[in-house]
This record gives structure tokens, C-alpha cells and sequence, in this order.
């Protein structure tokens, strides 16, 4: 368990890492390409930080109104709360605000900027359908996305793949209407010269594909480490394993889900048929690891 | 002079170094005693339920007279014990005491329906949850204090300064673990 937390935040780190050797790839080409970032370069990045950390601040608002997710109040939900207090107790963590979404398809999602404006959002459907161990395990998987910060990762992540996008974008574009390939580089260069503009012209064709990757790659990564750290609270990995059986056998998805707010849910709230065909490339863009994959770690702690 | 500047910087930020470490371990023991006082919060909780689920299981079974007295006296003597031993043997006993009352609830099918005492059941579950979450708490933060004060640089200032080792709460296991309540 606690090798699995470890080895989850080393592959995050990694993961940024390679997402700055990534943007700084994409800025030596798009000097090798174009001949000037020096202008480009800061427009993209701050158009690029706009765009993902406006979202961030309002991440909890955001996520909570595209789920259409309603407050849980009411007798009913006594134990979705006393779980939560329990829990929280043992993570150290303030309690978030607790929201139900009204769909049948058993599923759960956590958003918001830090503990203190965290939110957690649960279905009916996985209300109705887990016991109370099974939903405590949902729950401190949940609980864990907050305490690992993982909307700030999760938004560092979209950051990069929009700033590496809008580059990318820029220089093609200043290539194909401003005289492409003109640069300043390319007049007095002899072959060698040719081969590094078609080199550069490639990564900045590829550059976006790849960063969609690593984001993917890096929302595996931190489920993964939400499952670990989930049942470091709980230390009952059955109920979160009976859990993802119960989601396994489940075929339904969520309603109100998209893209955006996929990567916060604790599987996958959209269509699964996919995630059923494991070929390498179809697991490549997919934001959860396989529901088969993350029980037998967990079976294995 | 250049030593000298190069001597004085070292120095400051040796200085902030120790200040920022002493906060840090000030700041994990007070999360221990913290973390102590939680779990005092939560067995209030639970001694405090009690009653209400006595008075109630009363409306339905008066004559089993012997189990309440038994659950009043050994939540009596909970609320009373001095010291961590004593304590955990009397908490055992107020689980097992509950048990039994529980055991009894079993018979009357009245009771079982009875929403007040559905609600007084989950509020006992989740306490006995919290009280287990309370105490995990606790030696998860006597773990990162322990091995903070245990490991160099660190190590040196509370040597320096008296940061003594915590010790893990140890329960008994029938006593940590929460009351099986099954229906």
C-alpha cells in the first residue's frame, strides 16, 4: 500500500517532468519552423493558463452544475454523511459539502480547488446499490482525489496540453499564411537544415497528440493512486474491491457526464464498450485504468 | 569581508533552517494531542447515544431489565475509568454490553421497524466507525511525528529541544475494531 502511493506520485512527477521536456520541444521547433517564438510563446502560455485556471477556481461549481448534482439533505442520506465525518476524521481532512446526483448509474465523483472548497458528488444509483463497506471504499477513494490535490494536477495537466496545443497551432498557421518555412534558419542552411525544419514540422504536428497522451496516461496514474490511498483510510481493500466488481457488472452511464469531468469520477462515467477491447491504443485515451487491472492491485496489497 | 558575507549567509539560513524545523515538529505534535482529543470527542459521542437507545429499546422490551442495568453500569464505568488500560477494558466491556443489547432488539420485530431506533442504530455504527477512524488518525500521526524527529536533520533539533517520542494508542483488538451490529 504504502509502495503503491509512493510509486503513484513518482510517475506524476515523472509525467510533469516530461510535460516541460515536452513544451520546450515544441519552442525549439517552433523557432526552427517559424524563426521567432519570442512573441508567441508568452501569449500561448497565458492564454493557455487562463483558459484551464479560470475553470480550476470554479472547478467545484462547474463540475457540480454539469452533473446537475443537488445538495444531500434529508434523513436519508444520514449515512452518506456519517461515512463521510468517519472518514474525514481519519484523513484529517475538513468535511466537504455533500451532493447527490439522480441518475441510476452507480458512480461518484470529488472536485474542487483544495480540502476547504472541496465537494463530493455521489448517484442514487450507487447509493442504492453498495453496502455500507463497499460505499465507505468509494468514498475514500474520493476523499483521496482531495487530499492528493488531484484537481490541481489534473488542471496542470490541461494546462500544458493547451499551451503545447496553442504552439503548435500558432506556428503551423504562421507556416502555412506567412510565407512558411522562410526563416531565418532556412536561408543559409544546406540539407542538414532541411532534414531539422521537417523534424520540427513533424513535432509540431505531433506535439498535441502526445500531450492528449500524457494527460490521459497521468489521470491513470492518479486513480491508481486514489485507489491506494483510499484503502490506506479505510485499510479494508475488500470493500473497495467488491465496490468495482459491483461498477464492473454495472453496464449504466451517467447522464449528465462529458470529457471534461470524466477524469474526476471514480470510473470512467462514460461509455465502457470501449474500455472492453484492450488494445493498447483504445487504453491510450482512456482516463481510468481498466476496472480488471485496478482490482487486482488491489487484491495484491 | 567576502568570507565574512559568505559566513553571515550561512549562518541566516542555518538559523531559518532550525526555526522552520522547530515549527514543523511543533506543529505535528500539537496535530498528535489533536488527534488524542478527537477520539475523546467521538466515545463522548457514543456515551451520549446510549441512553436514547436504552430508553427506547425500553418502550418495547421492559422486562429485560438486566441487560440495560448492564449497559448503564458499564457505560458508567467507562465515562469513569482512569488511564489508557482501564479505559480500553471498560470500552470493551460497554461493546460487548451492547451486544447483548442489540442481541435482545432481535427479538422484537416492533423494535426492528421502529424508525427511532433505525436512526439511534446508524448513529451508533457510525460512531463506533469514528472511534475506530479517531484512533487510526491518531497513529498515523504518531507515525509522521515519530519518524520526523527520528530522522536527521531533524533528529538533531529535537534532541536539542526535548521532542520525545510518542507512543501508538493499543488497544485491544475487540476493542479497536467497531461492535458487529447485524440485522
Amino acid at each position: 500500500m504504502y509502495e503503491q502511493i509512493g510509486r503513484n506520485k513518482r510517475r506524476t512527477f515523472a509525467l510533469l517532468f516530461f510535460f516541460v521536456v515536452l513544451v520546450a520541444a515544441v519552442v525549439v521547433a517552433l523557432d526552427f519552423v517559424v524563426g521567432f517564438s519570442t512573441f508567441i510563446v508568452p501569449v500561448a502560455i497565458l492564454l493557455a493558463i487562463a483558459m484551464a485556471w479560470g475553470s480550476y477556481f470554479y472547478s467545484d461549481r462547474i463540475a457540480l452544475a454539469a452533473s446537475r448534482a443537488k445538495p444531500a439533505d434529508g434523513p436519508e442520506y444520514r449515512r452518506y454523511h456519517n461515512l463521510v465525518e468517519g472518514l474525514c476524521i481519519a484523513a484529517g481532512l475538513p468535511k466537504p459539502r455533500l451532493y447527490v446526483v439522480d441518475d441510476p448509474a452507480p458512480n461518484a465523483f470529488a472536485t474542487g480547488r483544495n480540502p476547504k472548497h472541496a465537494a463530493l458528488a455521489v448517484t442514487t444509483g450507487l447509493l442504492e446499490t453498495m453496502n455500507r463497506v463497499e460505499l465507505e471504499g468509494v468514498i475514500a477513494h474520493e476523499l483521496a482525489h482531495i487530499k492528493n490535490y488531484d484537481i490541481l494536477v489534473g488542471t496542470i495537466a490541461v494546462t500544458a496540453v493547451g499551451t503545447v496545443a496553442l504552439i503548435a497551432d500558432i506556428g503551423l498557421r504562421f507556416m502555412w499564411f506567412g510565407g512558411g518555412g522562410r526563416s531565418r534558419r532556412d536561408s543559409n542552411a544546406g540539407p542538414l537544415g532541411l532534414v531539422i525544419v521537417i523534424v520540427a514540422l513533424a513535432l509540431l504536428v505531433l506535439a498535441p497528440f502526445v500531450a492528449q497522451l500524457m494527460q490521459f496516461a497521468m489521470s491513470r496514474k492518479r486513480e491508481l493512486l486514489a485507489d491506494a490511498s483510499g484503502v490506506h483510510l479505510t485499510r479494508y481493500p475488500p470493500g473497495l474491491i467488491s465496490a468495482l466488481e459491483k461498477l464492473r457488472a454495472d453496464q449504466a452511464v451517467v447522464r449528465y457526464a462529458n470529457r471534461a469531468t470524466a477524469q474526476l469520477w471514480i470510473e470512467s462515467p462514460l461509455d465502457r464498450d470501449r474500455e472492453h477491447k484492450h488494445t493498447w491504443l483504445n487504453r491510450a485515451f482512456n482516463t481510468h485504468p481498466p476496472l480488471e487491472e485496478r482490482i487486482r492491485i488491489l487484491k495484491e496489497m | 569581508m567576502i568570507v565574512a558575507i559568505v559566513v553571515g549567509v550561512v549562518v541566516l539560513l542555518l538559523v531559518i533552517g532550525v526555526i522552520l524545523m522547530y515549527n514543523g515538529l511543533v506543529r505535528f505534535r500539537n496535530r498528535i494531542d489533536n488527534a488524542w482529543s478527537q477520539i475523546d470527542v467521538q466515545l463522548k459521542r457514543r456515551y451520549d447515544l446510549i441512553p436514547n437507545l436504552v430508553e427506547t429499546v425500553k418502550g418495547y422490551a421492559a422486562h429485560e431489565r438486566s441487560t440495560f442495568e448492564m449497559v448503564t453500569q458499564a457505560r458508567a464505568n467507562a465515562i469513569n475509568a482512569q488511564g489508557p488500560h482501564e479505559q480500553a477494558q471498560a470500552e470493551n466491556v460497554l461493546s460487548g454490553a451492547l451486544k447483548s443489547l442489540f442481541a435482545v432488539a432481535e427479538a422484537y420485530p416492533d423494535l426492528k421497524a421502529n424508525q427511532n431506533f433505525l436512526n439511534l442504530q446508524e448513529e451508533l455504527t457510525s460512531t463506533e466507525d469514528r472511534i475506530a477512524y479517531a484512533r487510526q488518525f491518531y497513529n498515523d500521526s504518531v507515525l509522521s511525528y515519530n519518524n520526523r524527529i527520528q530522522t536527521f536533520p531533524r533528529s538533531m533539533i529535537a534532541g536539542t529541544f526535548n521532542f520525545e517520542k510518542r507512543e501508538y494508542f493499543e488497544g485491544d483488538p475487540e476493542a479497536t475494531g467497531p461492535v458487529k451490529v447485524e440485522f
